[in-house]
Formats: structure tokens, C-alpha cells, sequence
């Protein structure tokens, strides 16, 4: 990336000096322009979240006048989605499943990466390879006999069966393998001097180290569970037993006429993971570029 | 020791990925009562006849079209982002913060969204007089019930939510470009297109790679958008039934129908399988990985 010096030193470069004329407005002009762009740009990717959040705070009688005007205020329409759609509940759900599986695959993920990097024994390539394929099967071509499989253990409606199918991940694997590849020798060599057991050097020696890493898998895994949509769907016939995103589909059918209570009940799914995200922007840009780069 | 601490992922992996697959191949070719029990051979010919229905043949037109929407729009939208906000200017960050939010909203969120600008009666779009004035179809019969644009209708939202994702990616692209590269191309008098031709895309490439297979999956993969916004209507056009709606969907024909649900989801996979392996021989061979 240029730093902030290169950047100017490029912006500021004579154009014309190679023989190509070219005009360049004054640097001034360049800067109002890119920003009305950036702003006109950032005024349509918030388009939908805007209207969303006016029509929540809206009374009933209101929203359908002037949906881009928040011209009425009531927090009345957000408390009603919350009972009424019962997101209390479902964010709990959501919550306890999305930890489950955020804490086994961080766990199953360290094991089995560690495993692959570090130690040798027969079948390590063949093993490899079947974790390997498990990348090329997308998750809808599995859902099918997954519920059958969840049907006949008992599970239909439970945290179990919510959180099941994305106990460990071979993504998982890949990116910790990577970093556990990284390691030198001695460091292993030191610990096992020192009496260490694998699961000791993991927990005392490896864990400080791969802790960039393991926080980007565990929110990349808590994101991708917290907005499991078709899953849920498929195991909850309880209306109990629904997760946020499965009770956004309750609500869209019970509030036909009524679409503030909708879009309340929409901007209340919404907040926690955006809160979330704010926190930790680094974490998930590192856990999505890594897929990328090492993928 | 090794296999001890390779067990809980193995059996994950074993029981929740491969066994279904494998066992779906099976089931695809089985036919079950409404239980989705009992299910008795019907002949390997069933993936024929099923790929060759007409249902299965206009969801997977359905499909593609969907992907030839999503996934251009998803790719220019996602580096246009990214050029824009790749400056050093003050606020950038608040800026790059906003374009990368959207990956924040899960696809009921972000459908839930769109299904209030396009409704047709209680939508944000259909009152602001002006706008329906000028394209009656917001107000009737709505953008998401006439035939001749719910899917790409659909296909916004879908951008729409897609758009963090591949502005995050595309930015981290960017940035692992080295300053020399643009200095040396500044030196030799290329001006800001021409850079963005001969230095930003081919170093971009492996970004794109990745992103144009992710979005086509996704495109493939599409559920939650159909489910909430048309539930693959409107009827009787089925313009919107993509494949996997056609699988999970709850007004899919096949519902119910465990062998058939099985082959529709077998073929997806290998229709994904051939698209991705595609795209890797014949657009990967073309681009360049640098030593960077």
C-alpha cells in the first residue's frame, strides 16, 4: 500500500511531462469531486437500511406516507416486534448455538490443524485428502439427508441438531495447519524437553501464537452460524426452538399488513451482529482475506 | 494420539458432509412414500428423467440467469467500491466501514430489507409518488410479482448483500499491491485508466478469481432471498425457482419428495463442481500470481 508521502508524490506528479497532455483539474477539485462521489455512493448502499429504520420508528398509521421522512417517532412499534415476535427468545437460541459451534470448531479446527502440521503417522496424506474434499460439497447438497440423520437421532428442535452438521470445519483446519506449519522446529523440540504433551504445548506454548488466527476463525464461525437461514429452517417445526433469522420468517407471515412491525423486528435481528462487527472489523476482514489468499 | 485429536472433526466432517453425499447419490435414485420412508430402488434412469424434467430444466435456467445478474453486477460493484475508497483521505475510514456493512446483515435481514422498498402496497418505493408514476410496475402489480422482473429484483437485494463482502476482499487486494508498481507506471506517463488496466486489474487477478467463484456459488446456492421475497413465484411463470428452492423450497413441486429432493440436490453439486472447475482452468491459467 502507498504510504501517505508515495501517495502524494503520485497525485502530485507532472502529467504532461512524457509528451501526454492530458488535463487534470486542480487538486481541490479532484477532492470535492471524489467526495460527493463517495457520499452519493454511500447514500444508495444505505438506501435500504435508512428506510428500514424510519418505517421501524414509525407508528402504524404513519408509515405508509412519506417513507423517506421520519416525520413521526415512537419506540412503541420496536417494543411490539420484540414480544410479538418473540426475538427475546430467538436471539437466545441464535446465541447458544452460534457459541457451541464458534467453541467446537475453534477446538476441532486447532486439534486437527496441529495434527496435519506437526505430527506423522500412516494415512496422514490419505486423511488429508477427505478433508480436502469436503471443501467441494456445498452445504445444500448435504441438507437433505442431514435432517433425516438429525430426524432419526431425536434432534429435530434442539441446540444438538441446530449446531451439529458445523461442529468442525476442513476451512478451519486449513487456515490453523497453515499457521502450525509456520512454527520451528525447536519450538516443539523445547517443549517436549520440558515434558510437554501435545495438548500442553497447545494450551501453554502454541495457543498466545495462534491467537490472531483462532479470533478469526471464531467470529467468521460465530457470523456464518448466527446467519444459517435454510438449517434452521429445515429442523425447527417448534415454534420454541426457532433461531433469529428462522423467526425473521415467522414474523414476515404474521405481520402481512403491518410492515413497521417487520422492519422493527428486522432492525432488532440486525443490531447485535452489527454491534458485533464493529467491534471486531479487523478480526473478520482477516478471517475473509484468509480464505482468499490461502484457499 | 494423532487419530485421538483428529476424531471429533473426522466424524463431523465424516457424518455431516460425506455420508450425506454419498448417501443422497443413493436416495436420488430411490422413490419414498410421503414419510420419506421406505424407499425402494427406482432406477438409476431417475437422475436422467429428473435432469431432463422441465421443472429441473427451468430452474436451472433460472439459476443461471441469476448468476449471469449477480455475479457481473456483484464483481463491478464490489472493485468500483473498493477503487473509490482506496484513497488516502480524511474519513476514508468511515467510509470504508459503511461499504463493508453490508456483510454484516444476514440474507433474512437483507431480504426482509428489500422486501419493504418493493412491495407493492405497503413498500417504501411504491409511495414515493414520482418514482411510480414513472414505472407503474412498482405499484402493480409490484416489482417482485410481474414475471418480467422479480428475478432481478431478487438479484439486487442479492448484490446489495453481497457487496461487504467482496468490497473487504477486493480492498485487501488492493492493498497487497506494491506503491512501486504505480510509481514505475506514473514514471512511464500512464495516466489513472491506464494504470487501472496494465497494473490494478492483472494484480487483482487472484482476488477476482476467488470472488467471481464465491459469488457464483452463492448465486447457486441462493435460498433465503427466494424463500422470503417470492417463494419462487409469481405463479404460474415459477420465475424466480431457482434449484434450491426447487429442492427446500416449502411450494416446490417436489417437496416431500425425499428421492427427488436428493437427485435435484446431487445435481446441484455437480453442476457447481463443473462451474467451479471451470472457472479455475479456464480463467485461472490467465492469471498472473505474483512473488508478492
Amino acid at each position: 500500500m502507498a504510504t501517505p508521502d508515495q501517495a502524494v508524490i503520485i497525485a502530485t506528479q507532472p502529467a504532461g511531462t512524457s509528451g501526454g497532455a492530458v488535463f487534470r483539474p486542480p487538486r481541490g477539485l479532484r477532492l470535492v469531486g471524489r467526495y460527493s462521489l463517495l457520499g452519493l455512493v454511500t447514500l444508495i448502499v444505505l438506501f435500504p437500511v435508512y428506510t428500514t429504520v424510519v418505517a421501524s420508528l414509525k407508528p402504524g398509521n404513519k408509515v405508509l406516507q412519506n417513507p423517506l421522512v421520519p416525520d413521526a417517532f415512537t419506540l412503541d412499534i420496536l417494543r411490539e416486534a420484540w414480544s410479538e415476535g418473540r426475538l427475546g427468545r430467538f436471539i437466545l437460541n441464535s446465541l447458544v448455538v452460534a457459541v457451541l459451534v464458534t467453541v467446537c470448531q475453534v477446538a476441532t479446527s486447532v486439534m486437527s490443524g496441529y495434527v496435519f502440521a506437526m505430527l506423522d503417522f500412516p494415512g496422514r496424506g490419505a486423511l488429508f485428502l477427505v478433508f480436502l474434499a469436503t471443501l467441494l460439497v456445498p452445504l445444500e447438497a448435504t441438507l437433505v439427508v442431514n435432517r433425516r440423520t438429525v430426524d432419526s437421532l431425536g434432534w429435530l428442535n434442539s441446540y444438538q441438531g441446530l449446531a451439529a452438521p458445523f461442529l468442525a470445519t476442513a476451512f478451519g483446519t486449513f487456515l490453523l495447519r497453515q499457521v502450525f506449519l509456520g512454527f520451528p522446529d525447536e519450538l516443539r523440540d523445547a517443549a517436549r524437553i520440558d515434558g510437554a504433551g501435545h495438548i500442553q504445548f497447545l494450551w501453554r506454548v502454541a495457543l498466545p501464537i495462534i491467537r490472531p488466527t483462532v479470533g478469526a476463525l471464531a467470529l467468521f464461525g460465530f457470523l456464518s452460524s448466527w446467519n444459517q437461514y435454510l438449517w434452521p429452517n429445515l429442523i425447527t417445526t417448534e415454534s420454541d426452538m426457532n433461531t433469529v433469522q428462522s423467526g425473521l420468517r415467522l414474523l414476515r407471515y404474521s405481520t402481512l399488513d403491518k410492515p413497521n412491525l417487520l422492519m422493527a423486528g428486522t432492525v432488532i435481528a440486525a443490531v447485535p451482529i452489527f454491534a458485533a462487527l464493529l467491534v471486531f472489523q479487523r478480526q473478520l476482514v482477516r478471517g475473509l482475506t484468509a480464505g482468499a489468499v490461502k484457499g | 494420539m494423532a487419530i485421538a485429536m483428529l476424531a471429533p472433526s473426522l466424524v463431523i466432517l465424516v457424518v455431516f458432509v460425506l455420508y450425506p453425499l454419498g448417501k443422497a447419490v443413493v436416495l436420488g435414485q430411490q422413490r419414498c412414500n410421503v414419510q420419506g420412508r421406505d424407499c425402494v430402488s427406482n432406477g438409476w434412469d431417475q437422475y436422467i428423467d429428473t435432469f431432463l424434467s422441465s421443472e429441473f430444466q427451468h430452474a436451472l435456467g433460472v439459476t443461471f440467469k441469476f448468476a449471469l445478474i449477480t455475479v457481473p453486477l456483484g464483481l463491478v460493484f464490489g472493485v468500483g467500491l473498493a477503487v473509490l475508497a482506496d484513497k488516502h483521505l480524511r474519513g476514508i475510514g468511515i467510509f470504508r466501514a459503511i461499504f463493508s456493512s453490508t456483510v454484516a446483515t444476514s440474507v433474512a435481514v437483507s431480504s426482509l430489507m428489500w422486501l419493504f422498498l418493493l412491495q407493492p402496497e405497503v413498500g417504501a418505493l411504491s409511495n414515493l409518488g414520482w418514482l411510480s408514476d414513472m414505472f407503474p410496475v412498482i405499484k402493480s402489480p409490484g416489482l417482485l410479482r410481474d414475471p418480467g422482473t422479480a428475478l432481478t429484483a431478487v438479484a439486487m437485494s442479492s448484490v446489495w448483500s453481497s457487496l461487504g463482502f467482496t468490497f473487504i476482499l477486493v480492498t485487501a487486494g488492493l492493498q497487497g499491491i506494491p506503491a512501486e508498481l504505480y510509481e514505475a507506471a506514473a514514471i512511464d506517463g500512464a495516466t489513472g485508466s491506464r494504470r487501472f488496466r496494465h497494473v490494478t486489474l492483472p494484480m487483482l487477478g487472484p482476488t477476482l478469481l476467488f470472488v467471481l467463484i464465491v459469488l457464483t456459488t452463492r448465486a447457486f446456492q441462493t435460498y433465503g432471498e427466494i424463500d422470503l421475497l417470492t417463494s419462487g413465484g409469481p405463479k404460474p411463470h415459477d420465475s424466480t425457482m431457482t434449484l434450491t428452492y426447487l429442492t427446500y423450497g416449502q411450494d416446490s413441486i417436489i417437496r416431500g419428495n425425499a428421492g427427488l429432493q436428493a437427485a435435484t440436490a446431487v445435481l446441484l453439486f455437480v453442476v457447481l463442481l463443473g462451474l467451479s472447475l471451470l472457472q479455475l482452468r479456464g480463467i485461472g491459467k490467465r492469471v498472473h500470481y505474483g512473488n508478492t
